[in-house]
Parts: structure tokens; sequence; C-alpha cells
């Protein structure tokens, strides 16, 4: 991990990278080098539009994503831009209600994660001593846990008591429950790493001088973290946020085609992968069942891949 | 030394926590290993069930029968070790697949997937080594750029979209391959390619990563200054620094080879320990449940260590305290 973006890190950095004869900011370098990376840049273009079809297709699109019609496993034509399924629904429109409902629980589950993660590391570094090393301990046996096998038993043990509270607060919400347990189940498994990370920079940053300075200037533990620390690790933190992302999409999906996550008539990518593989049959070959939602969660995986790639290069130019 | 005897130590108190962590947490979810649509014949028939698996008892009860720390009277008045439990290396009865013992049933499908996961495994080696060296070599050229965005593809597409499309390529298409089971040797190449793909593309991009750094090296000038001809730099000088990181990665990737079949064995009706995980904590089945999570940590723990030990084996450089 390299600190040489750092605002305060002075005269060496500048040296070091600016060949400009403009004075700019970090972050303006920073933005400035993103925007030289085209692969990131077009994945980034891809990914809003993936975001923007997730809205619009199942509002827009003249099928309906939960009810059958009379076209069963119809292939791709101009109708059926993905072909049909089993119950005769537009996959196109299906796919994108299910990449809806994946990209809403990979950010959801991500902001989980990061919440934890970022809070958990900012103790642990900034307290130090004895409680570092007992949160970094917990964070090490939580590495060295199964976490798939744990969120298995997690989420079909726990989800009868979700369930439950849900039903009795409001039983119309009943069908949500699901979705906030995985919202929350799957960022309580993923923010060791981003626990990790935050805590190595709040640990070289805590004896900087610039918060040496601002706390013999008086400044309380708050204002030091907030101010001083938290800036710093920003960088950081997004480039880590950019690969949890698919990380969780993936777990989901992963979750959903086993049968976990989120249940019928909803569907997410994973779901309607699963459904596409449980009509694999020797006599027909419905290929577009699982080309179509395999395609768009490939995709975007990748295009999230590469756009955390280039703002890793683009926070930290030494790293490529 | 001291280090790993210490770790060899510590395993045996955190597999202990994590098994007990699971047995309470499987029993205390709501519903039961005997819930079914239709309720049994008769509650003396319910009853008796709840005995024989020693149901009816209290949690802490139960718990202590578990681990085989529990004493009891027999008939004649004497007090007696309860039989069987943890201490007797038994994990008790399955509740779902009757008359079979926890042990049995991971003893049958344990083979399968540890021979599943090791084939995947040398086959994540053997596509990621020369694929990442091929490509750190070539760095620039199409065929680095080629080779890299393979293996990104494959980092991003799941087993469960790999493998379906793989019965219908070439199980169903082209007629090469058998669409699943296990047993000949041509079943175990489709999974294994499901399985491993993944692992191979971050193996490539593991060894292309170590390949770049080691090339730059101030060694490798030297070893070019002396003449040694580029074939020897590249293999004897550069490759031995550049699979440092694929060796450490080797433990994750092999616990993940190991417990994460789950889905790859579902797909292809693999008969593995992999699919026993869903279906028994879908169904309640207390004990297969706890016998699971108490092996996939123990592999899990186990794993980590030798690799470490591999690892400062390997690398002098590496010290432990």
């Amino acid at each position: 991990m390299s600190e040489s973006k750092l605002p305060q890190n002075g005269p060496s950095m500048v040296s070091s990278i600016s060949v400009e004869a403009v004075h700019l900011s970090p972050n303006q370098k920073t933005w400035r080098r993103l925007c030289a990376n085209r692969p990131a840049l077009i994945s980034a273009a891809f990914i809003a539009l993936v975001m923007l079809l997730a809205i619009g297709v199942p509002l827009l699109s003249p099928h309906d994503a939960v009810h059958g019609s009379d076209s069963q496993f119809a292939p791709p034509s101009l109708a059926h831009w993905f072909g049909t399924d089993v119950h005769g629904r537009d996959v196109f429109t299906r796919v994108f209600a299910g990449a809806r409902i994946s990209l809403l629980v990979g950010a959801v589950g991500t902001v989980v994660s990061l919440i934890i993660g970022v809070c958990w590391g900012m103790i642990a570094g900034y307290v130090g001593g004895r409680t570092d090393n007992f949160m970094m301990r917990f964070v090490d046996i939580l590495y060295a846990l199964p976490s798939i096998v744990f969120v298995i038993v997690l989420i079909t043990t726990l989800e009868g008591f979700v369930k439950q509270w849900i039903t009795a607060i409001s039983p119309a919400l009943a069908p949500a429950g699901r979705m906030m347990f995985l919202f929350v189940g799957l960022g309580a498994v993923s923010w060791l790493t981003m626990a990790r990370i935050v805590r190595g920079q709040v640990l070289s940053l805590r004896s900087r001088p610039f918060v040496l300075a601002s706390q013999s200037l008086g400044a309380s533990n708050r204002r030091i973290l907030f101010h001083h620390i938290l800036p710093n690790v920003i960088g950081i933190v997004i480039v880590y946020l950019t690969l949890t992302v698919p990380a969780i999409i993936l777990y989901e999906s992963f979750l959903s085609y086993l049968g976990l996550g989120i249940q019928p008539p909803a569907a997410s990518l994973g779901t309607l992968i699963a459904e596409g593989a449980a009509q694999i049959n020797p006599l027909r070959v419905f290929w577009w069942l699982i080309v179509g939602p395999g395609c768009v969660l490939a995709l975007t995986l990748l295009a999230l891949n590469f756009l955390g790639d280039g703002l890793r290069d683009a926070f930290d130019p030494r790293s490529s | 030394m001291n280090y790993f005897l210490r770790r060899l130590l510590f395993m045996l108190p955190l597999t202990l926590v994590i098994v007990t962590l699971a047995f309470f947490l499987v029993r205390v979810a709501p519903g039961g290993p005997f819930d079914r649509e239709r309720k049994p014949a008769s509650p003396a028939v319910e009853r008796a069930l709840a005995e024989k698996y020693h149901l009816d008892e209290s949690l802490i009860s139960q718990y202590l029968r578990f681990l085989g720390l529990k004493w009891e009277r027999t008939p004649g008045g004497s007090l007696r070790r309860a039989p069987g439990g943890l201490v007797a290396g038994d994990l008790g009865l399955s509740l779902k697949y009757r008359n079979h013992t926890v042990t049995d049933i991971i003893l049958q499908g344990l083979p399968v997937s540890l021979t599943l996961g090791f084939l995947a495994f040398g086959f994540a080696l053997a596509m990621g080594l020369p694929l990442g060296f091929y490509t750190a070599v070539r760095r620039g050229h199409w065929g680095d750029w080629i080779g890299s965005l393979f293996a990104l593809l494959v980092i991003c597409i799941p087993g469960f979209v790999i493998g379906p499309l793989l019965i219908l390529g070439f199980a169903l298409k082209a007629g090469w391959f058998p669409v699943g089971l296990w047993g000949a040797p041509l079943q175990a190449v489709l999974p294994m390619v499901a399985l491993g793909l993944y692992f191979g593309g971050r193996v490539t991009r593991l060894t292309r990563e170590g390949m770049t750094q080691a090339l730059q090296s101030e060694y490798i000038r030297t070893a070019r200054a002396k003449g040694a001809s580029e074939l020897q730099v590249l293999l004897k000088h550069a490759l031995p620094t550049a699979v440092m990181p694929v060796v450490s990665y080797s433990g994750p990737m092999l616990a993940d080879l190991l417990t994460g079949s789950f889905v790859v064995e579902n797909i292809f009706q693999i008969p593995g320990i992999g699919v026993f995980m869903v279906n028994s904590s879908l169904s309640r089945d207390y004990t297969m449940v706890v016998g699971l999570v108490m092996l996939y940590a123990v592999l899990l723990l186990v794993l980590n260590l030798l690799v470490d030990l591999a690892y400062s084996l390997l690398d002098p450089r590496v010290r432990y305290e």
C-alpha cells in the first residue's frame, strides 16, 4: 500500500509524478489519470448502461417479468431479444429485472460491509495497543472460518426469526425479508479485508506529523478521526469498494442459484441462471436461458473489476 | 517450529468454538428435522422419534451428549458415560438419512469431493502458470492482451454459468463427454474445468504480476549482463520468485476448491459432500450440519497451516514467530 496519494504528503510526491506546469490537487490528478484510462471509462459507461437498463427495461418493456404467456421456450427473436422461458416470460425483461435486484443487493451489501469494515479498522488502528491486537485477532479468526458454509447455515437458520419479526411488524413486508437478510448477511461476511486495509492505513497515518500537530493543538479524537484520518483513507476505500460490489453480486447469485437467495417469482441473475440450468435436457437445447443472464452477469462483473483496477491505478500511480 | 506447534494447538479450541456455534444455531432456529408438510402418523410416533434422537432433552444435555461428556444412570443405578459423542469420534446418526451415521456419509462423499478438488487444483495450476508466464513475457503484445482478457473473463464467469454451458456445448451438442455422474475418468473432465477455470484465471493474474515484477529486478539485469541466455533468465532466475504469490494463494485456493464445490457437484450430479451441505441445512438435519461444518473448518485450518509451513520452507526470508 503506497501512501503517495495522500494530500499532506508534501513535496516528495509532487516532484515524483507531476510534470504539468499547472498545479493540480491530488484529487484532480487522480481524476485526470482515471480519465486517461480507456478500459476503466468504458467499464464505467457500461455499468451506467446496465443500471439504466435495470431501471428502465422492467418499466418500459411490453412484456411482464412475472406473469407468463403462451409462447414457451421461444428462441431469441425481434419480439423477445433473449427468448422466453418455461412460463413464456420474456427473458430480456426478466434479466434486467433480475439485474436490478442483483445490483441492489451488491450496492447495499457493500455499504453494510463498508460501515462495519471502516469503523472496525479505524478504531483498531487508531486506538492501537491491546484493543488493536484483540480486534485484529478476531478478524483473523473470522478469516479462518469457511465463510460460505457459515452463510448457508446462517441464512437457513436465522431466516426463520427474521421472517417472524417482519411479519409481526407488517405482513406486507414479508417477501422483502429475504432481501433484507441478504443485504445484512452478505455485508456482514465481506467486511474483513476492508477492516484490514483501513487499519493498516490508519496505523501509518496516526503517527504522521499533521496528526501529531493536530493533537498538540488540542483537537479531539473525533475531530482527528473524521477530519484528518478519514479523508486520507477514502481513496483506498473507494478502490476496495469497487472490488467488493462484484464479490457480493457473485455471492448473492451463488446463493440464489442454490435456492437460498431471492425467492420466486422475484428473480436475480443467479436465480435466472439456475432456472436456465434446470432446463438442460438432451432433447432440446434452450441455450438462451443461460447465455442471456450469464452474459449480463459476467459482463457486469468484468466491468466492475476493470473499473476497480483503473481506480487503483488512478489513486496509486506506482502500483502499475 | 514453535510457532506452528502453537497454531496446531490453537486449532483445537477454535474448531470447538465453531462447532459449538453451529450446534446451537441449527437447534435454536425455527423448524425441526421432522416437520414435514404431513405430520407424522401420531403424537406417539413423534415422541418416539424425538426420544430416539434425544431431541426431547434440554439443549445443554444434548450438547453434552454430542461432545460425549454426558453421564447418565444405567437401569442398574450405576453412573456411566453416554455412548458415542465427539470424544469417541462419533458424530451421531443423521436425522434425514435414517440409519446412516454422519461419519459414514462423510466418509462416502469426501473422497469424491477431494478428488474433484485436487483435479481442479491441478487444472488451475496447469492453466494459470503457463498462461501467466506467457502473458508476462509477451507483455504489451496482442498475445498478452488476449491472455489477460481471457484470465479476467473466466474470473468473472461463475462456475454455475460455465458448468451448464460446458454441458450444453461439450456433452449435449458435441457429445465428447458424459453429461454428469462420477466414476469414469471422462466424467471428471467437465466438472474439473467448471470448478478450476476461475482459479486458473486467478493463478494466471498472480503469475503474470509476479513474473513482471521479477523481470524488473536488479538480479535479472545482472543475469543478463553475465550473458545468460534469455530462456535461462526466464526459467532459472525469474520464475522461482515469480511463483511465490501463487504458493501463498494456493492454500486459500485449495480450501475454496474443497469447500466450494457445492454448485459444481450439484450441476454434474456428483455424489460428493457438497450436495449434503445445502440440503441438510435446509432440512434441519442437525447432526449432519454440525458434522459438515466441523469438517470444513478443520480442512480450512489445516490447509492454511500447511501453506504457511510450505511458504516458510520455500522462502527463507519468511520468518514466523
